[in-house]
């Protein structure tokens, strides 16, 4: 509670200091003096008005702030003043934080999830060529300026893809490094003696070549779907794989709920398929999320038998997973009719729609999707990184604790000693850097959302400190440091629930 | 270890109580290394920072010497603002290929990096470039360096209403964008150059630092020594420059060069944005931002710059890496 009193306490001082610094920066009628239009006078005076420039700073100051507090009071409309050009700020946020969010969220989690199971990968098979190849990697990532790498995905990633996609055929040039490298990433990941990794790399790249021929030979990149039968079978995986990695096969209750609820949501799924086709709204998939989590619970409930609580975790969460691979396939259906909607120009490198575009919600969902594409991977390059190395460090601080040496010795499984009692353990620093990793991500978003062309946050933020337009600034600005509070604080919370030695004061 | 032990085994030091004749001698020649000669002897053996520190060296001779520093000439004979009749379309002829691979000699030619839209020399113009990101960077790796320590030594030692009022102004700093307060400064003090950008820089990014630095003197200023000295009339300033400082440098070394490999993408990043280094000066970032658009005819203005910030960022990068090993060696060779 005090550490709230004093985060309030430091906002509302740095309020005071941006408002100072944006009002100090320039001449916000600078470009109307410079205006030729006969009606000059009018616009510096309208301007005059809607900004408040006729009364002295500290008193706009106050006005700012007191419709910003209203902000806080259950009941009472927000109101954050307006831009240069009568906007209101909060219909202007409004659309910026979607925008941003959605760009966020998605580079955020993918960075997350990819940079920390690299990272124990990595840890895992200490100084093999993977790691080495991996510790360089990051070390580049590291050093990459994003907007240099904005600009390259832009000229070659968007435009060759697109190129591609107009008929796609994967070369035998292309198939053969793909299997290469595939089976060279397997065989240092499972590691073992020179036999074994020869094996595994030959069996890596049979398929990786017999996969991609087969695709090629299909045009399946051409109309990309998963088809009734992939849909249940990955369903299936996705459950026993699940399963795999939390609690183990053995565990029969766990396996059986999670793969059952899993191939459940799976066959409803492609049964339903038509009518989710044609009924699907966020609030409708929202729906359907939930009643599967349910029933998944309820199969856990009844199939668990002494894990009940473990079967009913890795029930839900393998239900969850089927029902994404079940929107994927949606998802896919609609891409060749987008396809010929955008003339085949299907990666996009500006804005975060196309300008007038109508179409099913999956078209739509598509469209959006296919414009987070290059901005997502141009923040994921740098996150990544840091995940790596930060779940590489813990990973190994912690594979070298007494307790990792304790159950190894007590003859656990290696995979029981390596998820439930090292990486838990792991785990518990990069929660926290999560948290604050996102305040560094909305800082890369600004020049990714500068190149990209699309209108977020960061891309707000700086237009209007360029025509100092300080009402947008400060909107932004509130709106970026409450969520870094908010994250800093759920990052203490998120340490508290997994770290019980640390208490909340 | 005895006395029956093969002749080889008799060679190697040991540190097995006295043994009789010639075995004593042998004991002494174990060389005792102090501290700081381990660090160096680690980071020295660390190949990938000894890789970077030679590039890193290399990037800076190149750059200062071509173009030489404010009056000072360099061994390049062409300016980065003399503008002149574009030679083969502004192509770059620098040509490294060995003879046997394309038939011709490999080659450094009158433009090696290209010629930009009016002719300018693009090898000129990177260099400057370069000097300019490298000169922003050390500048704030040393200001923040300078601040943070300060900062953090005085808030974990004295602690108290002082060192309360230090932290808070730390957080104070933490919550304002840096992109706000360079593009405000670069607007009102747009003439003010690198400079000024840097000094705004090195005073926004020490915050970590000091935090860090505070959390460190705070542990050590409970230790015994420090007690010692205090117990012997050491004043304040004597106990953290002579004892306390000298036990946090690795932290304040990795981290200030961390900070300065942050602080070129920061820079290339804001002169990216517009809001950096302006023109008619030149850095590595307003490069990139200024040519992004001819990509498509003359990329190598495009590409140039960009490889020259990721060299000396990646080179810091893995300085940094060589000396947090080299000072903290506990996260190598885990694992039984």
């Amino acid at each position: 509670m005090r550490r709230l009193l004093i985060s309030v306490g430091l906002l509302l001082a740095s309020t005071v200091i941006m408002y100072g610094l944006v009002t100090i920066s320039g001449d916000p009628l600078q470009d109307l003096y410079e205006d030729q239009s006969p009606n000059k006078q009018a616009k510096i005076d309208q301007r005059i008005q809607i900004l408040e420039l006729d009364k002295p700073v500290p008193q706009r100051y106050l006005s700012w702030a007191g419709g910003a507090a209203k902000c806080l009071v259950p009941g009472l409309s927000c109101d954050l003043g307006q831009s240069r050009t009568g906007q209101d700020v909060t219909a202007l946020l409004g659309d910026a934080i979607s925008s941003t969010l959605a760009l966020v969220s998605a580079s955020v989690v993918l960075a997350i999830v990819l940079g920390v199971s690299v990272g124990i990968v990595s840890a895992l098979r200490q100084y093999s060529a993977f790691d080495y190849t991996l510790t360089f990697a990051a070390f580049l990532f590291f050093s990459l300026p994003v907007f240099w790498v904005a600009v390259l995905l832009k000229q070659y990633a968007a435009i060759q893809l697109n190129d591609w996609l107009a008929d796609p055929v994967v070369s035998t040039l292309v198939v053969a490094v793909l299997a290469g490298l595939s089976g060279l990433i397997w065989a240092s990941i499972i590691g073992g003696d020179r036999r074994q990794r020869l094996l595994v790399f030959a069996a890596a790249a049979i398929a990786t070549i017999a996969t991609l021929s087969y695709l090629s030979a299909v045009r399946w990149f051409a109309q990309p779907a998963l088809g009734p039968a992939a849909v249940i079978a990955v369903s299936l995986a996705v459950g026993l794989v699940v399963t795999l990695l939390g609690s183990g096969i053995r565990r029969r209750g766990v396996l059986y709920a999670s793969v059952a609820s899993a191939g459940l949501v799976g066959i409803v799924g492609t049964a339903a398929s038509g009518w989710i086709e044609t009924n699907a709204s966020w609030t409708v998939l929202a729906a359907l999320a939930i009643a599967a989590a349910a029933v998944a619970a309820a199969i856990g409930y009844a199939l668990g038998g002494m894990d009940r609580i473990p079967a009913i975790r890795s029930a839900v969460l393998s239900a969850l997973l089927a029902g994404g691979v079940v929107f994927l396939d949606l998802l896919l259906r609609a891409f060749p009719s987008y396809k010929d909607a955008v003339n085949g120009r299907v990666v996009a490198t500006i804005g975060e729609r196309t300008p007038n575009f109508t179409g099913t919600f999956w078209e739509v969902q598509i469209d959006l999707a296919t414009h987070l594409v290059l901005p997502t991977a141009a923040l994921i390059l740098i996150s990544f990184a840091t995940y790596t190395r930060f779940t590489r460090a813990s990973m190994l601080e912690v594979l070298n604790a007494d307790y990792v040496r304790t159950a190894r010795s007590k003859g656990l499984t290696e995979r029981t000693v390596v998820v439930n009692h090292a990486f838990r353990n792991a785990l518990i620093p990069v929660a926290t850097l999560a948290a604050i990793d996102f305040g560094s991500v909305l800082g890369g978003a600004v020049i990714t959302e500068t190149v990209f062309g699309r209108k977020g946050l960061g891309s707000l933020l700086i237009d209007s400190v360029r025509n100092v337009d300080p009402n947008p600034v400060m909107g932004c600005y509130i709106v970026l440091a409450v969520s870094i509070v908010v994250f800093n604080m759920l990052a203490d919370i998120t340490y508290a629930y997994l770290d019980p030695r640390i208490r909340l004061s | 270890m005895t006395a029956e032990a093969t002749p080889t085994a008799a060679e190697e030091p040991t540190l097995v109580g006295p043994l009789p004749g010639v075995e004593v001698e042998r004991e002494f020649t174990v060389k005792a290394r102090t501290q700081g000669e381990l660090v160096r002897r680690r980071f020295f053996r660390h190949r990938a920072a000894m890789i970077g520190l030679v590039v890193l060296l290399g990037v800076i001779l190149l750059s200062v010497t071509s173009i030489g520093i404010g009056p000072v000439p360099g061994w390049w004979n062409q300016d980065y603002l003399a503008t002149g009749s574009s030679v083969d379309g502004g192509r770059p002829t620098l040509d490294l290929t060995p003879e046997v691979v394309d038939g011709q000699r490999e080659f450094i030619g009158p433009h090696p990096f290209g010629q930009e839209n009016t002719g300018r020399d693009y090898f000129a113009m990177t260099m400057r470039g370069t000097q300019q990101s490298l000169f922003i960077a050390f500048s704030v790796g040393l200001i923040s360096v300078l601040l943070g320590t300060l900062v953090g030594a005085i808030a974990g030692y004295f602690g108290g209403l002082l060192g309360n009022v230090l932290m808070r102004i730390t957080d104070l700093v933490i919550t304002l964008p840096l992109i706000v307060v360079a593009s405000v400064v670069s607007f009102r003090f747009g003439g003010a150059g690198v400079g000024a950008l840097a000094l705004v820089l090195g005073l926004l990014v020490w915050t970590q630092l000091a935090r860090l630095m505070r959390g460190e003197v705070l542990s050590l200023r409970e230790k015994e020594f420090v007690e010692a000295a205090r117990a012997m009339g050491a004043g304040p300033w004597r106990i953290i420059g002579r004892h306390i400082l000298p036990n946090v440098v690795g932290t304040i070394l990795v981290s200030g060069t961390l900070w300065t490999s942050s602080a070129i993408l920061l820079e290339t990043a804001l002169s990216f944005l517009g809001v950096g280094v302006r023109a008619p000066d030149i850095s590595l970032g307003s490069l990139i931002s200024d040519y992004q658009a001819a990509f498509q005819t003359r990329p190598w203005l495009f590409w140039w710059p960009g490889l020259f910030i990721i060299l000396i960022a990646l080179s810091i990068n893995f300085i940094g890496d060589g000396l947090r090993d080299a000072f903290d060696p506990r996260q190598n060779r885990v694992r039984a």
